[in-house]
């Protein structure tokens, strides 16, 4: 997919990326984003983590979520096509996987969110008939690792020292008003976003108690961002993300790489 | 670590001076005889003193390069034009830091720790590839990395899968199987660009034009001035001089350029039908050097970002410590 020559007018075409009657492109992009973006995150901690161990851990889960997005990004329309010729209010990912990295703390919080929800949804999704029944039951084998890492994590950092505790806290605190916008219908997508919620809550507050935090005070979602990732309202960093993932392949239109 | 060190380096005790020097003779004259057969020599045997500390600096100074090599392909991870190719760079960088790691794990094998090493990279008391000083300017550069650097990296480091250490032959043998795959990679991508759009290809030929000489270096000084080449021969840690690999290499970087539709920056290259190899032009030993001793174009940032992941990353790894101190206690108490 892609190797083929694209002419010059797929930039134009990607603004309305072309829909595929067997799928539903609504949810295949949700989903697909979601995993591009936080990849691409993650990708950002190459050579920068705290210890070797960690540059190959992130930079396997960054794999993992790319292999996703690939997968659901082809089944939606042309996966470069996707993920470099959209404009920011084209993308439907959640706010919470474009959220900077931050410290070690912050990148640990926002994996525990995402990975928890993604594998209580992908298992969910695996048992359906649904066109996404197969990419789950793969996926959801990954993402269980992927859960397990953050878990590993949040217990070592909130139950670590003092510094770590405290910024293990601000962490989930500062991530937790992005939470709620996992629970929200996804068209084309059968879940029960009420159900999802309090199995993830249930997880996700198992793990903090261990790791000898509260679970975050707060909303989980503000007027402005119920939602919003999902209808392509975004954070100011993501535009910024997105300059720099697309540049190189926008400078040179309709090259193969 | 320190102990283990000290049992295997000890000569055994005799009864007077004598005796002494009688019995280093003969495990010096053992592990001589080891080598000249081609057996492997174990981290438990005896060693010299200074096949120890050679080996340490070289596998420390190898796994090194990897950790730093990471950066300037990192440099293009955000960036990668295509998912395809995003894939195949992270994937890459990822299994770098993991060359790293088996690589610290067998200069432990000699008595030292990855932080002790780790340290000496961070103060500047041990080296790293002059290479991964050079910056990553194009997204081209990613290919001739690994075409160039890659495939430099292999000439050298097939040999060291007979390394006479045992651990390290070891380590090479994984590490040479990844690094060819790399190097396929990365000539794969300059094919694609250089069979591209003529901006393509232009950004194929300058990455060639401006990695073929650093390359080169990598095979070290010229063996008339290389101060550990023929130790190193002698105990076959090393089997092929420095000129030698480095002849070996440009004659088979000549055709594949010829395959790729690419120059090689040198007007000197020819090839020599008597000797049966390609000539080549002279070196710029100045530039060399000069990155050698800190002044190449990267080697202050390369360090800086280094020191910088670790001194940052202090707060997490003193976290995980405490985390398990406090959990083996627990554990204590409860089996009590």
């Amino acid at each position: 997919m892609t190797e083929t020559t694209r002419t010059p007018q797929a930039t134009v075409a990607a603004k309305a990326p072309r829909t595929r009657e067997s799928v539903h492109h609504a949810a295949a992009l949700a989903l697909g984003d979601d995993a591009l973006v936080l990849s691409h995150r993650l990708g950002e901690w190459a050579g920068h983590a705290p210890v070797l161990e960690e540059d190959v851990a992130l930079a396997n889960i960054a794999l993992d979520l790319l292999g996703q997005a690939r997968v659901l990004l082809s089944m939606a329309g042309d996966e470069d096509e996707l993920a470099y010729l959209r404009e920011e209010r084209a993308f439907r990912n959640l706010q919470l996987v474009e959220q900077p990295n931050g410290d070690f703390a912050h990148t640990i919080a926002r994996q525990l969110y995402f990975s928890t929800y993604q594998r209580l949804l992908y298992a969910h999704l695996a048992t359906g008939d649904g066109e996404f029944a197969g990419l789950a039951a793969k996926a959801v084998k990954e993402v269980s690792y992927h859960q397990d890492h953050a878990e590993q994590w949040t217990l070592r950092l909130g139950d670590g020292t003092d510094v770590s505790h405290e910024r293990m806290r601000r962490a989930c605190q500062a991530l937790w008003r992005f939470t709620g916008e996992m629970f929200q219908p996804v068209e084309g997508l059968d879940f029960d976003g009420e159900e999802l919620r309090a199995a993830w809550l249930e997880s996700v507050s198992a793990v903090l108690r261990r790791a000898t935090l509260d679970v975050p005070e707060g909303p989980q979602s503000g007027g402005w961002s119920a939602g919003a990732g999902r209808q392509g309202l975004h954070t100011e960093s993501f535009g910024r993300m997105l300059a720099e993932m697309q540049h190189l392949h926008r400078s040179h239109p309709g090259a193969s790489w | 670590m320190a102990t283990a060190a000290q049992r295997i380096t000890r000569t055994p005790a005799g009864d007077g001076p004598a005796d002494k020097t009688a019995a280093a003779a003969a495990y010096e004259a053992a592990f001589d005889a080891a080598v000249a057969a081609d057996e492997r020599i174990e981290p438990r045997d005896w060693m010299p003193d200074a096949y120890r500390a050679t080996l340490v600096r070289q596998i420390a100074q190898h796994a090194h390069s990897e950790i730093i090599g990471m950066q300037p392909e990192a440099n293009w991870i955000t960036r990668a034009p295509s998912l395809r190719r995003k894939a195949i760079l992270m994937a890459k960088v990822q299994d770098e830091a993991g060359h790293g790691l088996y690589l610290y794990s067998a200069a432990e094998t000699l008595g030292t720790s990855r932080d002790e090493l780790l340290d000496k990279l961070h103060s500047g008391r041990q080296k790293y590839s002059s290479i991964f000083n050079y910056p990553t300017l194009t997204w081209a550069d990613v290919g001739a990395i690994g075409w160039l650097v890659d495939g430099a990296a292999i000439t050298n480091q097939v040999p060291l899968c007979r390394c006479s250490y045992g651990p390290y032959a070891r380590a090479m043998v994984r590490i040479c199987k990844e690094e060819s795959f790399h190097q396929r990679q990365g000539y794969e991508l300059l094919l694609a660009l250089s069979r591209g759009t003529p901006e393509q290809h232009e950004m194929a030929q300058d990455a060639v034009n401006r990695w073929w000489w650093p390359s080169l270096m990598m095979f070290g000084p010229p063996d008339d001035e290389s101060q550990h080449s023929a130790q190193s021969m002698t105990w076959k840690i090393k089997r092929h001089s420095n000129d030698e690999l480095r002849q070996r290499f440009v004659d088979i970087c000549v055709p594949q350029a010829e395959t790729l539709g690419l120059t090689l920056p040198d007007p000197d290259l020819r090839w020599n039908q008597e000797r049966e190899h390609h000539d080549f032009g002279e070196i710029d030993w100045s530039e060399f050097r000069e990155v050698l001793k800190g002044n190449g174009p990267c080697n202050e940032q390369r360090i800086t970002q280094r020191r910088r992941a670790h001194d940052e990353g202090a707060w997490v790894r003193e976290a995980a410590a405490a985390y398990a101190e406090k959990h083996a206690a627990k554990g204590k108490e409860a089996a009590a």
